[in-house]
């Protein structure tokens, strides 16, 4: 029982832990990159650690990103949803856990998603997409502009 | 300001307001030639060519005593040199009281309202939308039978992908009562989004894969054309290409009370010598599209 908690210990520690900010664990390894290109981490000047390829029951291999003194919104957060549905956020104070958090579909999306339709004006003119989520498990999107029904296989980001 | 309207898209509009402007139809029908745009600019963009809904438009106009600039297809617009729609909208935007826009790519009217600082009136945008044939659509409905409610519709052929019986569904399953009556080769059914559609409201439809008797029951046959470029197997469309024609034999059986409708234009679908007989309406839906027109823009500029 103890070697399993040390182990546990051991696997946590894989990644530095941070005095102030937010971790977001449980992202698909495979989705990584695509996280920190939707919530612009690749453009800020703060201290961010990650993991990949750890571990995880649920997804396989998951990925963790600590972002140091970084607070995020509910609406910029749950833009994730998408690619990291089963993502936790946990606000971190002091060192410790002060709040968990999990991400949630929100009703619509701009900007991150391709509409799938190659003849909706989105993909022919600089457009910012919309979608109106109709569907969550497993996602759906209907496009305002062309009104066609993007589905989870076919989500494409931009 | 307050807000401008536009026609973008059939679901776009209440019920309340299908009825006001199929009240306005019914007055222009009367009386087409009213000075309400007299002054006024409008804008004819078509990019795409379409000579029956844009002479229906320019003819609404003119009866309505506006002007007309624009052009009738792409290769005299601007948008051969590259133009993109957002810069070639927000020009005619600052000339024109009104934008009547034909586009070959779906969600450009959307996208060309958001633009916009006047009305824009969606012509056509690809397979997308067209909600001003559904209004005339829904004109001749109302004319022939008296009533939107309790209206039994067998729409024939391309249910797949033709935008006209789609847009027909959703509107006319606002009304009481509609029974649905689908009648298409295996390859062109109505899309299991539209059948969802019709089973959340409790709305009754039958899918049929024969044009038999069955259109005995019905008060409206909305014909479409099959087209020989949906089959991917040329004897797939052999084997059906025959089987979706009307023809004035089958009709005589059917209500007194039934019209026939087609969006136009025809190919092969009803055969000529259904012409002639009285529950043949397609000629007379096409004019009805005048007066629909006119009532359109008459609802989006506030003109009555």
């Amino acid at each position: 029982m103890e070697a399993k908690d040390n182990a546990k210990k051991k696997l946590k520690l894989k990644v530095s832990a941070i005095k102030e900010g937010t971790v977001i664990d449980h992202i698909p390894a495979k989705n990584l990159f695509k996280v920190i290109n939707i919530l612009g981490l690749d453009k800020i000047e703060n201290q961010i650690t990650f993991g990949t390829n750890l571990d995880s029951h649920k997804l396989g291999a998951k990925a963790i990103i600590k972002v140091s003194d970084v607070f995020f919104e509910d609406m910029e957060i749950n833009k994730i949803a998408l690619i990291a549905p089963h993502a936790k956020l946990n606000i971190i104070k002091d060192y410790e856990v002060v709040e968990k958090k999990i991400v949630e579909t929100p009703d619509k999306i701009t900007g991150i998603v391709k509409c799938f339709n190659p003849k909706c004006i989105t993909n022919n003119e600089k457009i910012t997409t919309c979608f109106k989520v109709i569907g969550k498990t497993p996602i759906a999107l209907k496009c305002k502009y062309c009104e066609k029904i993007t589905t989870e296989e076919q989500i494409r980001m931009i | 300001m307050a807000m401008k309207k536009d026609l973008l898209s059939i679901t776009d509009f209440s019920k309340e307001e299908y009825l006001r402007i199929l009240e306005l139809a019914a007055e222009f029908e009367e009386n087409p030639n009213q000075e309400l745009l007299k002054g006024k600019v409008v804008a004819s963009l078509f990019f795409e060519p379409s000579t029956r809904t844009r002479l229906s438009f320019e003819t609404a106009i003119s009866r309505l005593g506006g002007r007309i600039i624009g052009f009738a297809d792409p290769d005299s617009s601007s948008s051969t040199k590259g133009e993109t729609l957002h810069d070639t909208i927000k020009m005619v935007s600052n000339y024109a009281d009104l934008i009547v826009m034909r586009h070959p790519l779906e969600g450009a009217a959307r996208y060309a309202a958001e633009v916009s600082d006047v009305p824009v009136i969606n012509a056509g945008d690809g397979a997308n939308q067209h909600p001003t044939q559904t209004l005339l659509d829904m004109y001749s409905i109302l004319k022939t039978q008296g009533t939107l409610d309790n209206i039994n519709i067998f729409m024939v052929g391309d249910l797949k992908y033709g935008r006209t019986v789609h847009s027909l569904l959703q509107a006319m399953s606002e009304f009481e009562n509609p029974i649905f009556n689908f009648i298409a080769p295996p390859n062109l059914k109505m899309p299991p989004g539209y059948l969802h559609h019709l089973q959340e409201k409790g709305i009754r439809y039958f899918e049929h894969e024969e044009f038999t008797d069955i259109i005995s029951a019905a008060d409206i046959i909305y014909m479409t054309r099959v087209q020989k470029e949906r089959f991917a197997d040329p004897i797939e469309y052999e084997k059906v290409k025959d089987v979706y024609i009307l023809n004035n034999e089958m009709l005589k059986n059917t209500k007194p009370n039934m019209r026939i409708l087609h969006p136009l234009p025809r190919v092969n679908e009803i055969s000529t010598d259904v012409d002639a007989n009285e529950k043949a309406y397609y000629f007379e839906q096409a004019r009805n599209g005048i007066f629909a027109r006119e009532a359109i823009i008459s609802h989006v500029m506030n003109l009555k």
